[in-house]
């Protein structure tokens, strides 16, 4: 296995490569650009995040090669995006490459096909035991991030372009978000991709996020979700911005689990074994992902009752979202006592991190549709 | 102590500091709070009431179900998983921290053969040093130990110990985070109310005449309750809703409401609210400080954290035009009324209450539809409540709306929800006006139609016209001398025709289309009822077009054209008119004119336990990431002359454990081979 021959560890910052530092300039030109220009609008949380922003990133990027070239990427042609509108929001659907490329709407269809596109090659490869087949896969997810990002960010622009008082970061609705579930989940698959050398599961995670894709097309062209709504004055908060994201790394991760969990569960029967990751594998990544899900999961939480005790005037008001985000945590909670503690293993796990996905969405998906409460303003 | 009650203690201690008890507890607290958020919480009961009738409304209040978080048995539960954690920590804190400290330097030989990872190489030299540096480099910390006999050294190593504090910190969080929100919450004032000390207010009373039992001092612990300022009022109390009542919170200090602002996007939708308020000394009544509140930006002060929750409207003057129903005559008489106050009219030789409830400066509706029930619940006017996706084609403002109830000298009411405007429903214009029975009922929407000239008096005349029976007959004739013209046809047609039709607008008249179907019903054979029905009705709509000439006329109002708006328009009023029979009320109240008065809705809290809370969780994060992401693993290397035994251990079994042993195998073997 590779990582049982690493060479002998040099310091960390010797082993960057002049492309790594290059990045690192990079992050910091953008951000010296932003402020120079914005600095006026931004209070002292919108500077220090930005500052934040550039050393986690850098640090992501050193630990994580491809995010670099995906950054840039991001970077370089949302930029472009934005000076083809000439601020003039009608341009994105007249101008050759808002049109048909980067306006977020037409962005964001690229990266829905692109996702479906990489699902399929995953189970090509799963089903011929075709590598190159896997190969295009991780390359058409990596291609859909970088679409759903551009997509994002262009996004952004329009809010402001459509007035400057409806200007928002783009996580604010449920359409929204669930770009930003794409996204994060198949991040986090091909991080594991990358961690266990293995494209095998890719076949079993994509999905999820095409039944995501389903569901963005089906609100986007049965609801009309994708026109940009101004944010009511309970969601003009910073804790927004930093809520819902740690939600999604959470929501994500226990998707992914689940759907490895699956794999898991047709693997020890027999189905498919030979040409998933062996048991122990599936089982590890499991593991992984709800621990991951669970300690992000558990930051979301605070600081929704950190914006709550400011918003809502209580940190906890017992109201269907928060209650059922309580309910997923518990779920975990148990989940995480019962393979550590009790140091079960196996299709039971397996089982209950399938369970666990429902009761995800639930809390994800069902409150807004069944339940009414604080939170109605992702209603359908 | 006896022996069978230290033996009853001893399994209490480890039936609640065991896995299968926390698991358990875990999932019942699960489940338990599934119910509270299917079942609608804190509710009037009324709702409930309806909603479950009153067998199952009662069972369902006795287990505490309308407000599941507070009941005593989910507090129970939540007490439980403290008590349960805490002893959990006792027990396993102490062997905890000693394996923090330990590096288990007095392991045998015999026993690291035995670990399931472990590995023997054969050497020639010493590499002592080389293996000491090895580990240091490896983040290893290492404690030396010479072997009893003299041949050999142990080298016991560890890394990652903090991942025990992880667990130490984050069960204590547990702890800690629930007993900051027990601070925060109502138990205290339940035992007061369980010893009768304290008593919920359930009647509809000025707050000046709630009883002492009933209120609150302003120095209790902690609270949570809602005020509603008008603008150039104050306050020093707020309510806390609690079951069907609520009691009265005093405040140590007085808030007046100077002004509210609001601002709207160009949809309509509320952008920022904001008031301008002042704080009071309440002894003295001088002002101590000013402040505009913002949602998303509360004001502390002593203690109390303000927060800027909803608004409201806070006694908006209104100036309408009341429409009596039933008469013949068709002018309207002026009312005037003030929102949240009430006034008495005489209409059809009967007393009513009005009860103005609620004006609204701005509806954002999805025109070309009727409003939905449900959205009209939807109030963009609270913090908690709004919606940023909805519906989001044809969402516009149409306008001013006001609700009112009429209340009978029995003291039954309906409820009224109207349009100050016209709206555009399928092409046409229309008033529109909603009724309902029941609070929680659907409104149900009559359409008043509008003349050609965009107001409601052709269709309040064509209505004077058909309902007074006196002209019928006239009606009548006339209808019967334009239907069939021509000099030979025999008199009886016309005088039978005439007839028919006197008969059908008396029917109608007196009670609309429900009123001809039960005739047709009584008097007509079944075969035969289809075709009589649509003759009644087309004579009722033929007819009406001749009484909309003379209403017309008789006012002094220009004909109207014999065109196909006016056919709508007969149709559309001949709808109303069978609708009015159903209205409720024999009044129609059109908003003419407004001056707007706004409220400000405030939430005031005091809850010490919050800092506390805040702090536990700081600690839960610290803790559940070091026992994630911080693994604990120890090593050993027996060093001997020409012998190194390594053996691994981890209290997590993971990949990354097996291939971290894999990789110090192979590099511990490069190193001890030359
Ligand atoms: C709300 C209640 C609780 C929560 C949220 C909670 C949470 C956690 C979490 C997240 C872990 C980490 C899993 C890991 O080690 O990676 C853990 C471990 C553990 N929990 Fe709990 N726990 C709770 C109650 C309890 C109770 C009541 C007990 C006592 C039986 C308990 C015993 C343990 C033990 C023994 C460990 C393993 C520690 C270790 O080996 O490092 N927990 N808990």
């Amino acid at each position: 296995m590779e990582l049982t021959q690493t060479a002998p560890q040099e310091s960390f910052f010797k082993r960057l490569s002049w492309f790594d530092w290059l990045f690192a300039a990079f992050l910091i030109g953008g951000a010296g650009y932003a402020l120079s220009l914005y600095s006026s609008y931004m209070n002292v949380y919108d500077k220090s995040i930005l500052l934040a922003a550039v050393g986690v990133f850098s640090i992501l990027g050193w630990n994580w090669k491809p995010i670099r070239p995906l950054m840039i990427g991001v970077a370089v042609l949302s930029m472009f995006a934005i000076s083809n509108y000439h601020g003039d929001l009608a341009r994105g659907n007249q101008a050759f490459f808002l049109k048909y490329l980067f306006a977020s709407q037409s962005a964001i269809m690229w990266m829905s096909a692109l996702f479906i596109m990489a699902t399929l090659s995953y189970w090509l490869s799963l089903a011929t035991r075709s590598e190159f087949a896997a190969k295009v896969g991780s390359g058409l997810t990596w291609a859909a991030i970088l679409m759903g990002l551009i997509g994002l960010m262009v996004r952004w622009y329009e809010s402001y372009l459509i007035s400057p008082d409806v200007g928002h970061i783009p996580i604010s609705n449920l359409y929204e978000v669930f770009i930003l579930f794409s996204i994060i989940t198949s991040l986090l698959y091909l991080h594991y991709e990358r961690l266990y050398n293995n494209r095998q599961m890719g076949a079993f995670v994509l999905p999820v996020i095409s039944a995501a894709v389903g569901f963005l097309l089906w609100y986007a062209f049965d609801r009309q979700a994708q026109e940009i709504q101004p944010l009511v004055p309970a969601l003009q908060s910073y804790w927004m911005k930093i809520h819902v994201p740690a939600n999604f790394i959470g929501y994500g991760s226990f998707s992914l689990a689940a759907m490895v969990g699956i794999a898991y569960l047709l693997a020890s029967k027999g189905i498919l074994a030979s040409r998933l990751p062996k048991l122990e594998v599936l089982d590890d990544v499991m593991y992984k992902s709800i621990a991951v899900g669970f300690g992000f999961f558990t930051i979301a939480t605070i600081l929704g009752s950190l914006w709550a005790a400011e918003a809502w005037g209580g940190y906890w008001s017992w109201d269907p979202k928060e209650t059922w985000a309580l309910i997923v945590w518990l779920n975990y909670a148990a989940w995480l006592h019962i393979r550590l503690v009790k140091g079960l293993r196996g299709p039971m796990l397996a089982w209950w991190a399938v369970v666990g996905l429902f009761v995800t969405l639930f809390a994800f998906l069902g409150v807004n549709m069944f339940l009414s409460g604080l939170h109605s303003y992702g209603t359908l | 102590m006896s022996k069978s009650s230290a033996t009853f203690s001893k399994s209490v201690y480890e039936l609640m500091s065991s896995m299968r008890f926390a698991i358990s507890l875990l999932t019942v607290l699960a489940i338990a709070s599934i119910i509270g958020t299917v079942l609608k919480q804190n509710e009037p009961y009324l709702n409930y009431v309806l909603q479950f009738g009153q067998y199952w409304f009662t069972v369902f209040k006795w287990l505490g179900l309308y407000d599941v978080y507070r009941t005593t048995w989910f507090v129970t539960i939540l007490a439980f998983l403290v008590a349960s954690t805490s002893t959990c920590i006792y027990r396993n804190m102490p062997s905890m921290l000693r394996e923090m400290r330990s590096y288990r330097e007095l392991a045998s030989e015999n026993s690291l053969r035995h670990f399931q990872h472990h590995a023997e190489f054969t050497t020639h030299g010493t590499h002592l040093e080389a293996l000491i540096q090895y580990l240091t480099e490896q983040g290893y910390r290492y404690k030396q130990r010479a072997l009893d006999n003299g041949a050999g050294t142990l080298l016991a190593a560890k890394v990652g110990s903090v991942n025990r504090l992880g667990y130490i910190f984050t069960h204590s969080a547990i702890v800690i985070i629930c007993l900051g929100a027990l601070i925060d919450s109502n138990i205290p004032l339940k035992i007061e109310q369980t010893f009768g000390l304290k008593r919920i207010e359930t009647r509809d009373i000025p707050e000046s005449q709630v009883p002492a039992i009933s209120r609150l001092a302003p120095n209790s612990l902690s609270f949570r309750g809602n005020v509603t300022i008008p603008e150039g009022a104050s306050a020093d109390v707020v309510f806390l809703n609690i079951g069907d009542g609520y009691m009265v919170q005093d405040l140590p200090f007085t808030i007046a409401l100077k002004k509210f602002h609001i601002e709207h996007y160009s949809t309509g939708q509320p952008k920022m609210f904001a008031s301008d308020i002042a704080i009071l000394d309440n002894a003295t009544g001088k002002q101590i400080l000013e402040h505009t509140l913002t949602v998303n930006h509360p004001l502390i002060y002593d203690g109390v954290a303000i927060f800027q929750a909803s608004f409201g409207d806070g006694g908006t003057k209104l100036k309408m035009n009341g429409w009596n129903l039933f008469s013949a005559s068709s002018k309207p008489f002026d009312v005037n009324g003030v929102v949240n106050s009430k006034t008495k009219i005489t209409a059809d030789n009967q007393q009513y209450t009005l009860e103005f409830t609620d004006f609204r400066p701005f509806n954002i509706e999805n025109t070309g539809q009727l409003p939905s029930a449900e959205q009209r619940n939807k109030d963009a006017r609270s913090v908690m409540v709004g919606n940023a996706v909805g519906d989001k084609s044809n969402l516009h403002n149409v306008g001013p709306s006001f609700q009112y109830k009429v209340r009978d000298a029995q003291g039954q009411a309906h409820e009224y929800s109207n349009y100050m405007l016209p709206l555009l429903v399928d092409k046409r214009w229309y008033m529109l006006s909603g009724v309902r029975n029941n609070p929680g009922d659907p409104l149900h929407y009559i359409r008043f139609p509008l003349d050609q000239d965009r107001r409601l008096d052709g269709f309040m005349r064509l209505r004077g016209m058909l309902l007074d029976p006196s002209t019928h007959a006239e009606i009548a004739r006339r209808f019967a001398a334009s239907a069939i013209q021509g000099g030979n046809v025999p008199v009886d047609v016309r005088t039978k025709l005439a007839d028919s039709t006197t008969k059908v607008l008396d029917l109608f008249g007196k009670g609309g289309y429900q009123a001809l179907s039960d005739f047709i019903e009584k008097h007509i054979p079944a075969a035969e009822r289809d075709r009589a029905a649509q003759t009644y009705l087309k004579i009722l709509e033929l007819s009406s077009f001749e009484a909309y000439i003379m209403a017309e006329q008789k006012a002094g109002a220009p004909a109207p054209k014999a065109d196909e708006d006016t056919g709508w328009f007969i149709r559309d009023s001949l709808n109303s008119i069978s609708d009015i029979f159903f209205y409720g009320a024999p009044v129609y109240l059109q908003l003419a004119e407004y001056d707007q008065v706004n409220a400000s809705g405030l939430q005031l809290t005091r809850s010490p336990g919050e800092n506390i809370v805040f702090g536990g969780s700081g600690l839960l994060v610290l803790g559940i990431f070091a026992m994630f992401f911080i693994r604990e693993r120890r090593l050993w290397l027996l060093v001997k002359p020409g012998q190194v035994l390594f053996a691994m251990s981890s209290n997590r079994k993971t990949l990354d454990f097996e291939n971290e042993f894999e990789r110090h195998k192979q590099r511990i073997s490069a190193i001890v081979k030359d």
